[in-house]
């Protein structure tokens, strides 16, 4: 990597070292007093934020690998065990599946600001073509990584994914095998991604040092798009562009950690916490957000083939971005036609985004083609034809003189962009036929909420008198009531409960295996042996509620979704359980709920299997319909209740993780306030020259 | 660059130590988490609570093995003359000297539980061997007594006792 070699051991031993692996040398004229230009904005700041969330990924990633069972019948219970058991595991798991999530973004800002001024131009074609098989890379190791918690989207994206390959005439079957190590997506398949999903990561770090190689060869461009030309054009990047970077990096995280610690499961789908299911697919499957405008662009086609070589194109097609750009001014800055056409691309990619999130069907697959075309013709029309015809504005004559000429962008407008960038996310899961249920109150709602410990207890026994019969709650122990931000039972009372309980004791002398009462440590048994016992006995499996409610949702639709980002809502799950089990009613005239199914305002399709389970005088104290402490037993309270409790066992680090994000918000604020004026003290000698 | 007056030097100095100490600060909270996780996690120290076991089935002069926290412990029911050689031994010639009666519980001399792991380096020496007809360990050959003591080889303490009672005359609770 280029720069002045201005390195000076300055004692005995560095001499020694920098005579034999000169790397302080490296680093030095690298990363100390390599010359940046000194007009670059705070879109140059992704490059580093890149950086930090690869390496936030992979030492998350190794870390949760640590915990983590790549085997189809334990990865899903595995990864509960992360989110329950683990010394916060539940925080490293949000970072990195929120992480995820970030490093696109990032990705995509990255690769937008190098769009709008130009930094894939000459001599930068190479640097360009490592960022777009970094893209790639990416693109590979955010779709393994989403397949290992084993849930529904995990296992129905890996059977999407991977019948794309299907496509290819002749071979498409043997190599879908191939990739599958059997007839069908399953264990060979999971191990398979997990080793890839291990391995990639270190393959995007070594193409990220080619990257940075390649740009401390070409040096980088900045938005006036014109290479330095004299000292005064360029500061040192230590402390000017290391100060700059990490003050947008801190404001970077305060995002991040909203979406880890107030609403983790926002840009995830809640069909992901229901177990694979190879039998059932999903009535809305739909990839994370940053794969929409690819799964739009896939679906626009009515060919399979054609689907999937478009979609391989548009993202090959960005490797040949240099050529088909002709233009020799660089920066959009001083191409007002290509500024115009360049927005216009922006609004397609996100417009492809949202449509990719709605079902392919009626006006949105037409939508869908308009877009997809234009997507296409951006590349192959537009910027070859403005190359040639365009009449650019006078580019100044040096870096110093641009920026002696104009104020800076302000850095609340970069912060509002990136949230306008988040549109195009959704999560549909609940056909939109169904009721809209209602937004209640919950006292564990919002960024400082909690569980109401009198709630939880009434909840708790709602479920043991109620659901327990045909409902498993396996994935929580008994031991968990009476951990901190739970239910608050003594150790006492939870010895007392668990003894109620018959679970599955060890083998004795005799190799017979017999019943015995539950202690704390044990987790709560099933109702059911397998499902085909569930299915004998009341003609459909009801499902485990341990994650029931972070397994069920409702679509929010534009622009709710967005508002509740900021809000925080993110009890829509404990909102749909309460208007499923309140939402029993008499089918509309001239509908009969077929054999063995009841009607409900709420569910999607309507028919469910399972009467309505509450009902008054379903919990009785002394014969009367109370709870213990008094609280009226009525239907909309059991339901509220059951649903607060079930809404804890499927989160019980709730309190916690929301404790800790105030802690980690406030210290980001202040440490980013910190180093904006230590930026700015920094570059203060520069400003005026 | 400009001179800088001594007056906004020290605020300067100032602003950059308080911004390098808060981004120590939060370096070294990020390192909780990540080192934590490794530690065992509730689900392990829950299961690691204390066991019962019933002593009735074990005949004089057997050893068997239960596990509690994943270690294999050794509980034997010695015979008379077992206890009559670990009770009648010179201490000073032990590299590790300590009576029998400390390792066992008061008027329970006959049951003798150990964690039946080798102090040397964690092998699970075999009972009933070794020139004292206690534990021998076949990795390095750590020799040890009926009493679980240790009398000559690599091994530089006693095979440790874990934490039990009697709950009645027939059952330990080891925990
Ligand atoms: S481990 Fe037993 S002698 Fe070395």
């Amino acid at each position: 990597m280029s720069g002045h070699s201005t390195y000076q051991p300055r004692n005995a031993f560095m001499k020694w070292m920098e005579a034999r692996l000169p790397i302080a040398g490296l680093i030095h004229s690298s990363f100390v007093v390599y010359p940046t230009p000194r007009n670059l904005n705070y879109w140059w700041t992704f490059g580093g934020i890149l950086t930090f969330m690869l390496a936030l990924q992979i030492v998350t990633g190794v870390v949760l690998a640590m915990h983590y069972t790549p085997h189809v019948d334990l990865a899903f219970n595995s990864v509960e065990q992360i989110m329950r058991d683990v010394n916060y595991g539940w925080l490293l798991r949000y970072l990195h599946a929120n992480g995820a999530s970030m490093f696109f973004l990032a990705a995509y800002i990255h690769m937008f600001r190098g769009m709008y001024y130009g930094s894939y131009k000459e001599p930068r074609e190479v640097l360009w073509i490592l960022g777009v098989i970094l893209l790639l890379l990416m693109i590979m190791t955010g779709f393994m990584g989403y397949v290992l918690p084993w849930g529904q989207m995990s296992y129905w994206a890996a059977v999407v994914i991977t019948n794309l390959f299907s496509a290819i005439p002749i071979v498409g079957e043997s190599i879908t095998q191939w990739l599958w190590g059997g007839y069908a997506v399953g264990n060979p398949t999971l191990n398979r991604f997990y080793a890839l999903h291990y391995l990639l990561p270190f393959v995007i770090a070594g193409v990220v040092v080619l990257h940075v190689w390649a740009l401390h060869v070409a040096g980088q461009n900045n938005p006036d798009g014109i290479e330095p030309r004299q000292d005064s054009d360029t500061v040192a990047f230590t402390p000017y562009a290391t100060m700059k970077d990490a003050f947008f990096l801190s404001v970077f995280l305060i995002m991040f950690a909203w979406f880890v610690f107030y609403t983790p499961n926002f840009l995830g789908h809640p069909d992901n916490y229901i177990p694979a299911n190879p039998a059932v697919t999903p009535t809305h499957i739909v990839p994370e957000w940053y794969y929409l405008p690819f799964y739009a662009i896939l679906r626009a086609v009515p060919n399979k083939l054609g689907g999937v070589v478009l979609l391989g194109a548009s993202i090959v097609i960005l490797a040949f971005l240099p050529w088909l750009d002709r233009s020799k001014v660089r920066s959009a800055r001083y191409r007002p036609r290509y500024r115009f056409f360049f927005w216009l691309f922006f609004i397609t990619c996100v417009g492809l985004g949202w449509l990719g999130s709605k079902p392919a069907e009626g006006v949105y697959v037409y939508a869908a083609r308009v877009l997809t075309v234009y997507y296409f013709a951006h590349f192959l029309v537009v910027l070859p034809l403005l190359g040639r015809y365009e009449t650019t504005l006078p580019v100044p004559g040096s870096i110093t003189e641009a920026v002696l000429k104009r104020s800076k962008a302000a850095a609340a407008f970069v912060i509002a962009a990136i949230f306008a960038g988040l549109i195009g996310l959704s999560s549909p899961t609940v056909a939109a036929e169904a009721e809209t249920p209602a937004k209640l109150k919950w006292s564990f709602g919002g960024p400082f909420g909690k569980f109401d410990r009198g709630q939880l207890q009434r909840g708790f026994r709602v479920y043991r008198e109620v659901c327990q019969v045909c409902h498993g709650l396996t994935l929580l122990s008994f031991r968990n009531l009476s951990e901190p931000g739970g239910p608050g039972f003594t150790p006492a009372q939870v010895a007392a409960i668990a003894a109620e309980y018959q679970v599955r004791g060890e083998p004795d002398d005799q190799g017979e295996v017999k019943d015995r009462p539950g202690r704390p440590a044990d987790r709560f048994p099933a109702p059911f042996q397998n499902d085909n016992q569930a299915r004998a006995r009341y003609n459909a499996v009801p499902p485990d509620l341990s994650v029931i409610v972070k397994a069920r949702g409702f679509d929010r639709g534009f622009p709710l979704f967005l508002l509740d980002l900021v809000t925080g809502y993110q009890e829509q799950g404990a909102d749909y359980m309460v208007a499923l089990l309140t939402g029993y009613a008499d089918p509309p005239k001239g509908t009969a709920a077929p054999p063995g199914t009841f009607y409900n305002k709420y569910f999607p399709g309507h028919f469910l299997a399972m009467p309505a389970p509450l009902g008054e005088g379903r919990i009785t104290t002394d014969g009367k319909p109370v709870y213990d402490d008094g609280t009226p037993a009525t239907v909309d309270q059991m339901a509220r209740d059951v649903t607060a409790f079930l809404a804890w066992a499927a989160e019980p680090h709730l309190e916690a993780r929301k404790r800790i994000g105030l802690q980690v918000i406030i210290f980001l604020i202040i440490f980013a306030g910190l180093l904006y004026f230590t930026k700015k003290k920094v570059w203060k000698s520069v400003e005026a020259h | 660059m400009a001179t800088i007056s001594s007056t906004e030097h020290t605020r300067r100095d100032f602003l950059y130590i308080a911004t390098g100490a808060m981004g120590a600060v939060g370096a070294v909270a990020a390192l909780v988490p990540l080192i934590a996780q490794m530690n065992p996690d509730a689900s392990t120290i829950a299961a690691g609570a204390p066991i019962e076991v019933d002593l009735t089935p074990i005949a004089e002069g057997q050893v068997i093995k239960v596990f509690w926290r994943g270690k294999p412990i050794f509980i034997n029911h010695r015979t008379k003359k077992q206890i009559e050689e670990a009770v009648n031994v010179n201490l000073a010639s032990l590299p590790d000297p300590q009576p029998d009666s400390a390792r066992v519980k008061p008027k329970h001399a006959n049951f003798q539980v150990l964690i039946g792991i080798c102090t040397h380096l964690g092998c699970i020496p075999i009972a009933h061997q070794g020139p004292y007809n206690g534990y021998f360990c076949p990795c390095h050959g750590s020799v040890y007594d009926t009493s679980g003591r240790i009398r000559s080889g690599p091994a530089p303490t006693n095979l440790a006792l874990p934490p039990y009672e009697f709950v009645s005359d027939t059952r330990i609770r080891i925990g």
